[in-house]
């Protein structure tokens, strides 16, 4: 160990100018993905001896396998998961072989964390699908093959495991593969490659084995190293997703990021995708110095020949060749919260580098992914794949999934709770947004607003029901009206009376109701109207959906704080009492949930304020808002 | 002069600069933690690509726990001066007046008060709401699990069980008041991956790297350097000079060293690949048991 360590330079730079394959296994529970990966691991010697020593005292306490080895716990991290016996969670292991690098993600097969599964899938050129060869195709090893190929993977390796277990049966083998090919054929995989192996045993991973003369194909490994992914993509179309805009002092401005797709040159035209404004490449400055091409995967700052207004989130393109421009598109979703989806409200949509509001207007069905079946579905459950029509509140570029994965993936995250709710893929964009142009008018909100001496506003009452809400929302419009102040009041009960009368109180009813009412609200503010709104509406994101829908300067969320005890207590329509009897559905604080909003402008504690204060207190908060002027100095100027 | 470097390494260096971009553009107060050790030094050389020709928008911050190598320290300020960047150091005051040391109070009650705890204020103190670190998922099993991006609670909590899934490059950085992001830019680099890469690049590392002639006790099968006069020498023990160097840095009482006569990055290399134990051995806080590393994460050490 001493001695001067001989270096052989031809050999490190072989080893580290090969391409890196990106692959996932996965495959039902207990079908041994774990087990393969370091069985992989232990016969390319890459299980350290400090690693080994652990092995062997982990698989003592722990193992599945007596005396044995237990390779599963080589990649099984989480002390919880050792101990119930299952992956639960996406892990990542580096292999390199003298012939190429992987990175394998190692995904779990246990039903609830199917997202694991679409995460692990989300990166990968390769998957391995395992199967148990007593068990044959499961429901799990169905959903996994479909969710493969629904994320883009075009690559399959169906390693049929656990061989041993039939005594190297060529005929079970044979229809395993023929059921495989048959539910794949709906899929879109360019290669299928089935493999008998033993994880536990050796056979067949990294070297043939004599257990299966019947079996003409390469070793699992031998496939692995020299299977070709690239797509045949020279040609695909330059896309540069802006992440960063640099400005480290006046004379430089220069638009960092990554090439999604393409080649660019100095020189080259390009186009803004969202304005189509143009402009050309001056320079492609990297700490490197200026490159004379750079091209997909690269992350470089480019500069252009003009001044244009680009910022994070714009998409530049080659100008023959563009990404679609909508703020309608139809998609493919895997939903991974806990919370079902609810058409209508409103996510976060995350795409490239651009961050926009985003609402589910129609799912059009869900993918039955073990029969592939299309089914009617009104939300989506964890783990669910659907296909439905998203509307976004500004256009964003975009290209089919299918024709580039980094301008055609998205997520959707929960505003509420920050969860990363789901996966999206986009299929295409919907015509009707490109033909449906905002009309634009001649006569505007401000100009409305101008004559009638004072600035619109939605003023937002949240409560229980029997909180008092109506009250003071009445109390508050009293007084603004003898002001001369131009005001609406909406209440919950005559909404629904008319406009929402189709509706009832379950949780998607109830995120619809306030949509309409959010609209409606909205158009009256474009009319210079103070609109007073008085709804239960118990949910904090359809709230925050109507505080963006009007804007933050305008929407004043009032929070009638009053303790259920004595909503119930008062019980003014004797609502409460019928709902404790179960007359009625879906109650707010009886059967259903009442989110308390987080920052409200205002709380009114109605134990301990009466209507009447609160009412003032409104009255004086939009007074200092400067959105109606001081009551008083209104009242002088009319007794002049 | 272009310099050339492998596909591989190219790529990993193009993701992580992806990485890096995402948080300034997405985070209102990021920082970044300096740990001195091969890791940050390639974190830091990335950074000053990723926003070239600015420079990175963010503080180093170095939790000090008073027992690195004076080595170390040395070249950590100089580290910092070369990158032109504000260098934080945050010594845990509390810790250093209740005489917390590796010597008098053992490895784990030091970690967690001078690096967990430390870290915690730091980060409380300045009111950062991202913060890089240079771990890799090849470390340590339970690493191997640890998103790029990694919530966590006010409380600075990680909790394995509710991690958010990362798709693709799309990274969910929405965090609420008080709560705060560990960003991994080096997750997909193994240990080999870095070495190459310092050839590559020709990045400054810490001398200890490097063998040479350096005085060491041995202990429980470890090699300790005799950094300072804090090391109290057991009962026998005589420092010997011995050709050593270091795979991994932390404190200096907590760190083994190997004997190796590997005085340059190429023969790190070699040797490197020869080599049949995994780098965390040195590390004498993760003996403990094989689930101490996620323990210690639970409580926030990175």
């Amino acid at each position: 160990m001493l001695e001067a360590v001989q270096t052989d330079p031809p050999l490190l730079k072989q080893m580290s100018a090969l391409p890196t394959l990106r692959l996932l296994t996965c495959g039902s529970v207990d079908d041994g993905k774990s087990t393969l990966i370091g069985r992989l691991l232990y016969e390319q010697s890459l299980i350290l001896d400090d690693q080994l020593a652990a092995l062997e005292r982990d698989s003592r306490r722990h193992g599945t396998d007596g005396d044995n080895i237990d390779f599963a716990l080589l990649v099984d991290g989480l002390e919880a998961e050792r101990e119930q016996g299952i992956t639960i969670d996406v892990a990542y292991r580096y292999v390199s072989t003298p012939r190429r690098s992987f990175i394998i993600a190692d995904t779990p097969g246990h039903e609830q964390y199917t997202r694991n599964m679409a995460t692990g899938a989300s990166g990968a050129d390769l998957a391995i699908l395992l199967v148990d060869a007593r068990k044959g195709l499961l429901t799990q090893t169905c959903r996994h093959a479909a969710i493969v190929s629904l994320t883009g993977i075009r690559h399959v390796v169906l390693a049929v495991n656990k061989i041993d277990l039939t005594g190297f049966d060529r005929e079970g083998f044979d229809k395993i593969v023929a059921a495989f090919k048959s539910f794949a054929a709906a899929l879109d995989f360019k290669t299928i490659m089935p493999i008998p192996v033993s994880a536990r045993h050796g056979d067949n991973i990294s070297a043939k084995s004599a257990n299966t003369p019947w079996y003409s194909g390469p070793a699992l490994l031998d496939y692995l190293e020299t299977i070709d992914v690239t797509e045949d993509g020279g040609g695909r179309p330059f896309r540069f997703a802006v992440q960063w805009v640099n400005r480290p002092h006046l004379d430089f401005r220069g638009f960092s990021g990554t090439i999604a797709s393409g080649t660019i040159r100095p020189g080259d035209e390009i186009i803004v995708a969202g304005s189509g404004r143009s402009s050309r490449i001056a320079r492609i400055v990297t700490a490197d110095g200026d490159l004379a091409s750079a091209t997909a995967g690269d992350s470089v700052t480019l500069t252009l020949e003009d001044e244009l207004d680009i910022a994070r989130g714009d998409i530049l393109c080659e100008p023959k060749n563009r990404p679609e421009v909508s703020d309608q598109f139809a998609a493919h979703l895997i939903w991974m919260s806990g919370d079902k989806l609810l058409p209508r409200r409103s996510y976060l949509m995350k795409a490239g580098t651009r961050t926009v509001p985003a609402t589910v207007t129609e799912l059009r069905h869900r993918l039955d992914v073990n029969t592939l079946g299309e089914l009617p579905a009104k939300t989506l459950s964890l783990n669910e794949v659907g296909f439905c029509n998203i509307a976004t509140t500004a256009p964003i570029a975009f290209d089919p999934y299918k024709e580039n994965h980094t301008t055609g993936a998205f997520i959707l995250i929960d505003r509420m709770t920050n969860e990363t709710a789901a996966a999206g893929m986009i299929a295409y964009g919907l015509r009707r947004a490109a033909n449906i142009h905002l009309q634009g008018l001649s006569v505007g909100k401000q100009d409305r607003s101008r004559i009638k001496h004072h600035k619109p506003a939605v003023v937002w009452f949240t409560g229980l029901s029997g909180s008092g809400k109506s009250t003071i929302a009445n109390l508050v419009e009293t007084r603004l009206y003898a002001h001369g102040v131009h005001t609406i009041l909406l209440d919950g009960d005559n909404i629904r009376h008319g406009l929402n009368k189709d509706l009832g109180f379950t949780e998607l009813d109830r995120v619809e109701n306030i949509r309409r009412i959010g609209e409606v609200a909205k158009l009256m503010t474009e009319a210079g109207l103070i609109v007073l709104c008085s709804f239960i509406s118990p949910f904090r994101a359809e709230r925050a959906m109507v505080r963006d829908l009007v804007g933050k300067d305008e929407f004043i969320e009032i929070f009638v704080d009053t303790p259920l005890a004595e909503c119930i207590a008062r019980d003014p329509k004797g609502l409460y009492k019928k709902a404790m009897a179960g007359e009625i559905e879906n109650f707010t604080g009886i059967t259903q949930s009442y989110e308390p909003p987080e920052a409200p402008e205002i709380i009114v504690a109605r134990n301990t304020q009466t209507a009447e204060q609160a009412a003032a207190q409104i009255v004086a908060l939009l007074t200092a808002r400067g959105l109606i002027d001081r009551i008083e100095d209104l009242a002088d100027d009319w007794s002049i | 002069m272009k310099k050339t470097v492998s596909p591989h390494l190219r790529r990993l260096e193009s993701e992580s600069i992806f990485i890096l971009r995402e948080v300034a553009a997405e985070f209102e107060r990021p920082v970044m933690l300096y740990s001195i050790g091969k890791d940050s030094s390639v974190m830091l050389h990335l950074a000053q690509k990723a926003y070239f020709p600015s420079k990175p928008p963010f503080p180093l911050l170095h939790v000090d726990t008073t027992w690195k190598f004076r080595e170390m320290i040395a070249f950590r300020d100089e580290a910092a001066r070369r990158a032109g960047m504000e260098l934080l150091v945050h010594i845990n005051q509390d810790g250093l007046k209740r005489g917390i040391s590796p010597v008098a109070s053992g490895s784990s009650v030091h970690t967690q008060v001078m690096k967990t705890e430390g870290l915690r204020q730091a980060l409380d103190l300045w009111h950062f709401d991202a913060a890089f670190g240079g771990a890799r998922r090849d470390e340590e099993k339970s690493r191997a699990k640890e998103r790029i991006f990694s919530h966590r609670s006010a409380a600075h909590a990680w909790d394995p069980r509710n991690q958010r899934p990362e798709l693709w490059q799309l990274f969910n950085t929405r965090i609420k008041q008080g709560e705060s992001m560990r960003v991994f830019p080096l997750s997909n680099w193994t240990e080999l991956d870095v070495w190459d890469y310092i050839l590559a690049e020709d990045i400054p590392v810490v001398p200890l790297y490097f063998a040479k002639e350096r005085p060491v006790v041995e202990r429980d099968g470890s090699l300790i350097m005799v950094d300072d006069e804090r090391l109290p020498l057991l009962p026998g023990e005589v420092p010997r000079v011995e050709s050593v160097r270091f795979r991994t840095l932390g404190c200096y009482p907590l760190t083994g060293a190997i004997r190796s006569r590997a005085a340059n990055l190429p023969e790190i290399i070699g040797e490197m690949r020869a080599s049949t134990t995994s780098e965390r051995e040195g590390r004498l806080i993760d003996h403990d048991e094989s689930g101490s590393m996620e323990k210690k994460k639970r409580e926030g050490y990175f």
